[in-house]
Formats: C-alpha cells, sequence, structure tokens
C-alpha cells in the first residue's frame, strides 16, 4: 500500500502551486499561446493592420527549401553538440573520479568555461579562429592547412559546435562526477576481486549505474543546442556561410527581428514548439525504458 | 519611508535646473557609438545651447536593426520617440508605416521652421523622397562606396601606385600583376551586396529592381540577374577563385584587413575615412568606384547608404515644433561641413558641400570629394535614385549567401543570382501582402 501525503480542504494546496502556476502561465501558456494566435497572421512591423491567413504562413514556411534544409542543420547540429559535450564530460569526470589527491583542483578547473556566457564564449572562439589574426587559424596556416570558416560550411559548422559544446562539458562533468561519487565502492571493489580490469568494470556496472545521469543530460543538452545556442552563433557566423549554420531558432531570430516578419516568426516558434516536444516524448518512451534507477 | 521619498524627492526637484521645467523635450533614438556617437551627441548640445524652448534628448538604442527595433516597439507600447534613426535598408518599412510615421515635408510646413527642399543634394534626398518630390525622411548619414588604395602595397608588389584604375578591366590587370609581385590580398571589400550589386546597378544604370528598383510600386521584383551584374559577379568570383579576392565577411570585416596594410585594393564606403585615417601607417589615397567598360562607356551616379531621420507620429504639435527646428539646425551649412569633413559621411546640401571647398579641405585632404563628385556628377535616373524595397535587410541576407556561394566556386554568378532573385521575389510578394 502506498503511503500518501493528503491535504484537508484545497486552501492550502491551491496557494502552494500558485505560484509555478501564475510563472508558467505568464511566461509560457500566454506567450506561446500569442505566437500559435499570430502564426495565423501576417502583421505588419508596426502593429497598425494584420491580414489573416490561416495556415499560410506555414505553408509558406513548409515550402521553402531553404526551411526545410534547416531542420537538416538543426539534426546535426544538436547531434554533435550533445555528443562532444556528454563524451568529452563523461571522459574527464572518470579521470577525476580516479584521482585520490588533487581533484578538488581539477573540478574547479574544469567548472570555470561554465560560468562564460555563450556569447561571450562564441566571440572568444572567433578570436581564436578568425582567419587572419586568429592564433589557431596560424598554427593551422603554418602546418599548411588553410582555415576559413567564412566560406568553408564544414569548418563553421565545427567552429560553431566546438564554441557551444566547450561550456556545457563544464555542466555534464559536474552532473557525471556526481553520480560517480554514489556508485557504491563494493560493487567495484567486488568485480575487481573477479578479475574485471578497469574499463571493463566501467562498462558493465559504471556505465549501467550512470544512466539516469546520462538519459537527464541527453534531454537538457539536446534542448540546449536548440535553444539557447543562439549566442554563439549570431557572434560567430551569423548563420552563414550561406545557410550552413542557421539552426531553426535562429532563423525565428533573423525573420522575426531583422526581417520584421512576425506571422512567419511566430508560425517558425510553433513548429518548433512542435519538433521539442515530440523529441522530449521520443525520449521519454523509447530511451528511458533502457535507463535503470 | 514615505518622508525620505519625498525628501529625496524635493532635494531632486531642487538639483534639476530650474529652466528645463518650461521646455519642450524631444526623443532622439539613434544607432551611433564611439567617435560618431560623440559628434552626434556634440550636435544635440550645440542645437540645446543655441536655444531655450526645446531640449533634444539624444540615446543610444545599439545598432541599426535594433535602433529600428527599439523604435517599433515603442510604437507598439505608445512610447515612441519623437526622431528615429532608421538605416537606408528600413526605408520602405518605414514608408509603408502610414499611421506610425509622420512625413518630414509635413512636420517642417507645421513647426514653421526654415526648410529648402531644393537645398539637399539629388542623389541623397532621392532616396527618401516619394516620386511626387515630397521628402518624407531626413537625410543624416549617407555615404557611397570608393576604392581605396594602399600606396605602400602597390609599390612593394613593384606596381606604380598612380596606374589607371578607373575600370574593372583595368583593375583585373593590376590584381595579376598584384598577385605576381607577391601581394597576398590584393582585394578585399566591404559590404558586397550594397557595393558590389546595387551600387554596381546603379553606376551602370541598369535596373536592380522592376518598378523603378520599388520607387514606384510594391509589385516590385528583383532583376539583379541581369548581364551586367552576372558578367560583374563572375569576374569577382574568379578573381576569387585565383586568390586575387579575398572574402573576409558579410559586414566590413575587410577593413581590418586594409587598415592593417595587409591588403592593396579596398572597396569600401566613403565613411570608412575616419577609420583608414586614424588607424593606417601606410600612404593611401582614394578613387573613384571602378566601372565596366565593356557596358558602359561613362559612369550613371553611385547611390548611397547610411540613414536618415524619421518623425513619428503620436505626439504633440508643440514637439513636434522642436522636431521642426532641430531638423532645420542639422541641415545647416555649418553643422553638415563639419559632419562631412569629420566623419566622411556626404554634406547632405550643395551649400555645405560648397563651403567645405571653400574653406580648403579637399586641397588639404585629396580624395575626400571623390565621393560627392561620384554622386553629383550626372542626374540621377530611375535606375540609380535608390532603393526601396521591403524586407530588404533579409534579402540582403539572401544575397550575402548567394554571393558565399559563388566566391566558394559552388554555384555560377547566373545560378546564384537566379536562386536570389526568386528567393527575394518569395519576401517581397509577402511584403506587399503585408502591407496592401
Amino acid at each position: 500500500m502506498e503511503k500518501r501525503v493528503t491535504f484537508r480542504g484545497w486552501l492550502l494546496p491551491l496557494a502552494l502551486i500558485a505560484p509555478q502556476v501564475i510563472i508558467s502561465a505568464v511566461f509560457f501558456f500566454y506567450p506561446a499561446g500569442q505566437a500559435v494566435w499570430q502564426s495565423l497572421f501576417i502583421p505588419d512591423p508596426f502593429g497598425l493592420s494584420s491580414q489573416f491567413v490561416g495556415l499560410g504562413n506555414f505553408e509558406f514556411l513548409l515550402s521553402d527549401k531553404y526551411y526545410r534544409a534547416s531542420f537538416v542543420t538543426t539534426a546535426v547540429f544538436s547531434t554533435l553538440v550533445t555528443l562532444c559535450s556528454m563524451i568529452p564530460a563523461l571522459f574527464l569526470a572518470v579521470i577525476a573520479d580516479r584521482l585520490i589527491k588533487g581533484s578538488g583542483v581539477y573540478r574547479t578547473l574544469l567548472i570555470w568555461p561554465y560560468a562564460v556566457a555563450p556569447a561571450v564564449a562564441g566571440v572568444l572562439w572567433l578570436f581564436m579562429f578568425n582567419t587572419r589574426v586568429g592564433v589557431v587559424a596560424w598554427y593551422l596556416s603554418q602546418l599548411g592547412y588553410d582555415w576559413n570558416h567564412v566560406l568553408n560550411d564544414t569548418e563553421a559548422m565545427g567552429l560553431v559546435v566546438v564554441a557551444s559544446a566547450w561550456g556545457r562539458i563544464s555542466y555534464n562533468f559536474l552532473f557525471f562526477f556526481a553520480a560517480l561519487q554514489s556508485v557504491p565502492r563494493s560493487v567495484i571493489e567486488a568485480a575487481a576481486i573477479d578479475g574485471a580490469h578497469f574499463w571493463r568494470r566501467f562498462f558493465t556496472i559504471v556505465l549501467p549505474l550512470l544512466s539516469p545521469t546520462a538519459f537527464f543530460l541527453l534531454v537538457v543538452n539536446v534542448v540546449y543546442a536548440f535553444f539557447e545556442t543562439f549566442g554563439v552563433i549570431h557572434t560567430i557566423t551569423g548563420g552563414g556561410p550561406q545557410q550552413a549554420t542557421t539552426i531553426l531558432v535562429y532563423k525565428v531570430f533573423s525573420d522575426g527581428f531583422v526581417g520584421q516578419d512576425l506571422g512567419s516568426s511566430s508560425a517558425q516558434s510553433v513548429i518548433l514548439l512542435i519538433v521539442v516536444g515530440l523529441l522530449t516524448v521520443i525520449q521519454f518512451k523509447y530511451v528511458e525504458k533502457r535507463v535503470h534507477y | 519611508m514615505k518622508k525620505n521619498f519625498l525628501g529625496a524627492l524635493a532635494v531632486t526637484t531642487a538639483l534639476s535646473p530650474v529652466a528645463a521645467m518650461a521646455q519642450t523635450e524631444v526623443q532622439f533614438w539613434h544607432a551611433f557609438t564611439g567617435r560618431l556617437g560623440e559628434l552626434v551627441k556634440a550636435q544635440v548640445e550645440e542645437f540645446n545651447a543655441s536655444q531655450d524652448e526645446f531640449v533634444v534628448v539624444e540615446s543610444h538604442k545599439g545598432n541599426y536593426s535594433e535602433t529600428l527595433n527599439a523604435g517599433i516597439a515603442a510604437f507598439r507600447a505608445g512610447e515612441q520617440p519623437q526622431i528615429l534613426m532608421v538605416f537606408e535598408v528600413g526605408t520602405a518599412t518605414m514608408m509603408s508605416a502610414e499611421g506610425a510615421i509622420r512625413p518630414v515635408y509635413e512636420v517642417m510646413a507645421e513647426s514653421g521652421a526654415s526648410f529648402d527642399p531644393d537645398a539637399y543634394i539629388g542623389a541623397v534626398k532621392g532616396y527618401y523622397t516619394t516620386t511626387d518630390g515630397d521628402m518624407l525622411s531626413l537625410p543624416f548619414n549617407s555615404s557611397t562606396p570608393v576604392l581605396w588604395v594602399n600606396r605602400d602595397a602597390f609599390e612593394a608588389a613593384g606596381v606604380d601606385p598612380d596606374t589607371d584604375l578607373s575600370t574593372w578591366e583595368k583593375v583585373g590587370d593590376v590584381l595579376e600583376q598584384l598577385k605576381a609581385g607577391g601581394e597576398e590580398c590584393p582585394l578585399v571589400t566591404a559590404w558586397q551586396s550594397w557595393i558590389h550589386l546595387e551600387n554596381m546597378s546603379a553606376y551602370h544604370d541598369v535596373p536592380f529592381a522592376s518598378q523603378d528598383n520599388g520607387f514606384a510600386g510594391l509589385d516590385t521584383e528583383l532583376m539583379l540577374n541581369g548581364p551586367a551584374q552576372v558578367a560583374h559577379l563572375t569576374a569577382m568570383g574568379d578573381w576569387a577563385k585565383d586568390g586575387k579576392f579575398i572574402y573576409t565577411g558579410r559586414r566590413n570585416e575587410g577593413g581590418a584587413n586594409f587598415r592593417s596594410g595587409e591588403c592593396a585594393l579596398f572597396t569600401e564606403s566613403s565613411a570608412g575615412y575616419a577609420g583608414i585615417k586614424a588607424e593606417a601607417e601606410f600612404d593611401f589615397d582614394v578613387r573613384p568606384l571602378p566601372y565596366w567598360e565593356a557596358v558602359t562607356s561613362e559612369p550613371q551616379n553611385t547611390i548611397i547608404g547610411g540613414a536618415s531621420l524619421w518623425v513619428m507620429e503620436g505626439h504633440d504639435p508643440e514637439e513636434y515644433k522642436g522636431v521642426g527646428e532641430f531638423l532645420s539646425f542639422l541641415s545647416s551649412s555649418d553643422v553638415q561641413s563639419a559632419w562631412h569633413q569629420n566623419t566622411g559621411y556626404l554634406p547632405i546640401t550643395a551649400e555645405a558641400g560648397d563651403a567645405t571647398r571653400a574653406a580648403g579641405f579637399y586641397d588639404e585632404n585629396p580624395g575626400t570629394d571623390i565621393a560627392v563628385i561620384q554622386m553629383t556628377a550626372k542626374e540621377p535616373t530611375a535606375n540609380s535614385k535608390g532603393l526601396r524595397l521591403g524586407s530588404f535587410d533579409q534579402i540582403r541576407g539572401i544575397i550575402d549567401e548567394e554571393l558565399e556561394a559563388v566566391w566558394a566556386g559552388e554555384k555560377t554568378a547566373q545560378e546564384a543570382m537566379d536562386s536570389a532573385k526568386e528567393r527575394g521575389d518569395a519576401l517581397l510578394r509577402r511584403f506587399e501582402s503585408a502591407n496592401q
């Protein structure tokens, strides 16, 4: 029999959930509702008139092959950012966990990049890879490689992925490191006595026990790659060259705030909302089944 | 608590100058920082000191796009300034916003401030004037593209720095010689769409868009895939492939390369003057923008870039009177000549240009009058009056993308421009239906 804490009356429970509900309503449901409503119109920028077009904005978007290409770009970008931020973080956490002395120092140093805002991180990386004055670009040219992310789309994508993943490694590291500490020593020691070497113990015992953390980080990192990498892309490539780094959320910005096309921009927000909703459902339905709590 | 608040209020009120209470305030939102920001501030201070009826309050609202956005958002919230700076690309957006803007010719007529539309330089005024000749916004900072030459780099590569660079055919030969002489960055550009398509079209008197480049109606279509434009971009693409033209980015990134002495030739706005003069540690000079002899024997005029001042709707008549006085002050010959000489922007009135010449500025700073001559040598035609296209900021983005495909050798100039036309036209149709 499950034990349940119950309240007598309605007032207290309502009062307790009210702040959360109000915040969600004001900062999420109201703007999201507005976006859905606006996506049915083509308004002029000043809000003086607007024309009802039904699903016309969606039709316009989905018939645009550059918008469809942006889905692929987003998929590639968010997969790469997620992988590039989780795998090194896990590796670093495992290494730091093995240290007996001085792990505190490494831990502190590894957390630092998280304090750097995405836009600032973008500028830092851009400065290192600047085709003319960048330190890294200069070394590459000494090695005979002509770095030019301004025209080469693979290099541009690589650069924004690295710049986006860099600060994120710290965040993932923190979670992995904490999770590693909670893996019971006795299980690992038993395996060691049975003769399992380090990496075997890691793959058969530690990794499955880390799966809830890894799953949480997967969801969070995908959402990060979708929405919060805007600053990095804006400062490094502005979506170029051509449209190589124009992810969905960047297009929402450029159509809405550069192009003043609020109808199309709202329709894109709605599509983005649906995509992220679907992704999260898929993650919970299929990936979560493989997670052991 | 309340007592403290009232006390504080009393103190601040007592400290503020009494005269300010009686003055009418005029808000002026602009996009200038650094040296330009200081110069704008000085203009405003001079105006405020010159009379005691009005006080202009200037505030910086970010870059051009951000300033326009701030103005639009403020209008939606009913908090709009009296004067808003809008870059030339936003002109069609502002023009279509009937009910949000008050045309400058009306403001000037109502305020009774001195205003003579004929005093303004035709090629500058034309951009912001209706086809009926009514001035909608006041030209503020206008520049036009010219060719900057690093004379030291020419000499290092063994090319005569005084060689004729008037046509692209000759520039092509010079690029070959520079490359052969060991120059790694023969040519670099800023604002590629503005210089190599928009101005290129006007300069050769070919249309950039139908309906007189959008002046005659919203049902306009891009015509930038014509033979003249394609020939130019094909040549540029070939130069990019041979390492004679170095692409650095969509905005004015190339300025850093030129100012550091790395590049020999640079196509950039005449307003690049202040920066180049301050930073360049080499001998430089200014030449008119080259033209293709194969297309025209004599170039038309180039068009402007920059921003104009729009007056927003929804304020008191007294405030509009202040706006009128301030705009009239900005157009005065003294203010304009100082602005022109300090920044490299064009003088907006012919009188200011003449005053600058009479003061001997052009003799002391050779080449600073090239932009003025290039703009005013010929009476503008329907193709060289300017551009008035909706969603133009986005269309420029599309053009940038397509040009990058040409520089990377992934598309021919014809393919890229056909695609730019198709994509740009879709946006023009959307703008048309939003503003019917």
